[in-house]
C-alpha cells in the first residue's frame, strides 16, 4: 500500500505493529524480506507522501531532509553538496550508482547498521530526527537514534518523517571518509565524519567528530570534539583528537579487520577528515 | 489480506504503455522477465550488488531486483531492449561488440543500460568517472578494462554525433 499522508502510515503501523514494514528506497528492506531477515504482512510505500520525499534548505533553519529522499539528491546538488560536505561524501559512496538512485539517508539511519555511511555524517552535522507517531511528533538527536545493530528508537506506530540539519555558514566545513579494502561498493571497516566551524581568527570555534563501525552503534566522539575548540587547526591537534576518539572505540574483530586495526584506523581517519573539513571551511 | 491480492499496474516501458497484474511482493525484475517476456535484464545476485538487472526508472539507473513492481505505477522505464533504435545499435552496444567488451554476457545488459545513462549525463566522462559510476555493475570475466574502453569509445562517438 502507498498512503498519501503521515497520519495514515501511523495508523497502519499502530494497527499492524511489527507486521508492517516501511518502504522508502527499498535497498535494505527488500533484500531483508527476501532473505528472511525480516518479515512483513504489509509493506507500506511512503514515497507518495510529500513530507518524506521533499527537501529544502533555508539559511535560517538549515536543511529539512525528507526521510525517503534518495542519496543522489544530496551529492548532485550544487549548493547542498558544498554546504554539507560530509553528507555528500557519504551519499556518493553508499552502494553504487543504482543504489544511490533509490537509497535514502533516512533509510540508512533507520536501518541502524553500525557501519552505515551516512550516520557519522549526520551526527557530525548535529542532525535531528523528526519522528511522527500516535502521540504526535518528537525529535531525537542523530547520535541517540540507533540503539543497537539494526535497532533504533522508533516505537510502535512511529516513523521517521524527516531529518533536520542546522544551517551552515561560510566558515564551516565537514567531511566523511571510510576505510575499505576495495575502491568502492564495500562496507566500512571504519568510517569517520567530522565537522568544524572556524572563528574569524582561524581557530576552531566548534567541532563534532563521529565514528562508525567501531561499536554497536555509530558514536559521537564528544571529548575528541571538545579538545579542538579554541585551538589552531594543525596536525598535532588533529592527532590529539584522533587519540581521544580512539579511546571510545570498542570495535570487534571480524573478516573486515581486527579490533586493533580498527582502532588504529579511527585515529588516521579522524585526522584525515579534520584536514578536509578545515580545508572546506577555509574555502 | 491485501498483501496477497494482485495489483494492477500501468506503466511505460521503452515508450509503450504496458499493463500488468502482479503480486505486491514481486520485483520489477520478476515482472519484466516472467510476465512481460523482457528477458534482457538478468538476475545475477537478486540483492543489489551485481547490477545485471539495471534499468532506467524515471531517468535514473536502478537495480530492478530492488524495485517492487507495484511501485512503478505511472513510471517511465527503459530496459536494454529499448536501447537500440530500430535496427541501429546504440553506440554503447556497437562499441561493446567491436571492443569485445563481454565474455559470458550475463552482466552485459546491465552494463549497457548503466553506460548509456552515464554517457547521456556526461559523454566526456573520464576513465575514473566511468569506473566509479559503473562500480554497481560486476563482471567476473573481462577484468573491466575492455568495458571501460568500450564506454570511452561510445562516449567519443556520442560526442561526434
Amino acid at each position: 500500500m502507498a498512503p498519501k499522508s503521515v497520519s495514515e502510515v501511523v495508523a497502519v503501523l499502530s494497527e499492524q505493529g511489527d507486521r508492517a514494514k516501511l518502504l522508502a528506497g527499498g535497498t535494505d528492506i527488500i533484500v531483508q524480506l527476501r532473505e528472511g531477515l525480516r518479515e512483513a504482512d504489509v509493506v507500506v510505500d511512503i514515497k507518495k507522501i510529500e513530507e518524506v520525499t521533499s527537501f529544502n534548505y533555508c539559511p535560517e533553519n538549515g536543511l529539512s531532509l525528507g526521510s525517503a529522499v534518495a542519496c543522489y539528491n544530496l551529492y548532485e546538488h550544487p549548493e547542498l553538496s558544498k554546504l554539507y560536505g560530509a553528507l555528500a561524501d557519504s551519499t556518493h559512496i553508499i552502494g553504487g550508482w543504482q543504489i544511490q538512485s533509490r537509497a535514502s539517508v533516512g533509510g540508512n539511519l533507520c536501518n541502524a547498521s553500525p557501519a552505515a555511511d551516512s550516520i557519522p555524517s549526520l551526527i557530525a552535522l548535529n542532525a535531528i530526527a523528526v519522528i511522527a507517531g500516535p502521540k504526535g511528533e518528537r525529535t531525537v538527536a542523530a547520535e541517540d537514534f540507533c540503539t543497537g545493530p539494526g535497532r533504533n528508537v522508533l516505537e510502535n506506530g512511529e516513523l521517521l518523517v524527516s531529518i533536520q540539519i542546522p544551517a551552515q555558514c561560510s566558515n564551516s566545513g565537514s567531511a566523511y571518509e571510510r576505510f575499505i579494502p576495495r575502491n568502492e561498493m564495500d562496507i566500512a571497516v571504519v568510517g569517520v565524519g567530522s565537522w568544524v566551524k572556524l572563528a574569524a581568527d582561524g581557530t576552531i570555534a566548534d567541532a563534532r567528530i563521529s565514528l562508525g563501525a567501531v561499536a554497536a552503534t555509530p558514536l559521537f566522539a564528544e571529548q575528541a570534539s571538545a579538545i579542538l575548540i579554541g585551538k589552531e587547526p594543525n596536525e598535532e591537534v588533529f592527532s590529539a583528537a584522533g587519540e581521544l576518539a580512539r579511546q571510545i572505540a570498542t570495535p570487534i574483530s571480524d573478516m573486515r579487520g581486527t579490533d586493533e586495526y580498527r582502532s588504529h584506523l579511527v585515529s588516521v581517519l579522524v585526522k584525515r577528515t579534520l584536514i578536509t573539513a578545515v580545508e572546506r571551511a577555509q574555502n | 489480506m491485501s498483501a496477497y491480492k494482485k495489483v494492477h499496474v500501468t506503466t511505460t516501458i521503452n515508450g509503450e504503455q504496458v499493463d500488468f497484474l502482479c503480486e505486491p511482493r514481486h520485483s520489477l525484475l520478476e515482472v519484466l522477465r516472467d510476465s512481460l517476456g523482457l528477458t534482457g535484464s538478468k538476475e545475477g545476485c537478486n540483492n543489489g550488488n551485481c547490477g545485471a538487472c539495471t534499468v532506467i526508472l524515471n531517468g535514473r539507473p536502478v537495480d530492478s531486483c530492488l524495485v517492487l513492481s507495484a511501485e512503478v505505477e505511472g513510471a517511465e522505464i527503459e530496459t536494454v531492449e529499448g536501447i537500440a533504435c530500430n535496427s541501429n545499435l546504440h553506440p554503447v552496444q556497437q562499441c561493446f561488440l567491436e571492443g569485445a567488451a563481454l565474455q559470458c554476457g550475463i552482466c552485459t545488459p546491465g552494463f549497457l543500460v548503466a553506460s548509456k545513462a552515464l554517457l547521456e549525463k556526461d559523454p566526456d566522462a573520464s576513465e575514473e568517472t566511468i569506473r566509479f559510476d559503473l562500480s554497481g555493475n560486476l563482471c567476473r570475466c573481462t577484468g573491466y578494462d575492455k568495458i571501460v574502453r568500450a564506454v570511452q569509445a561510445a562516449g567519443q562517438q556520442m560526442r561526434e554525433i
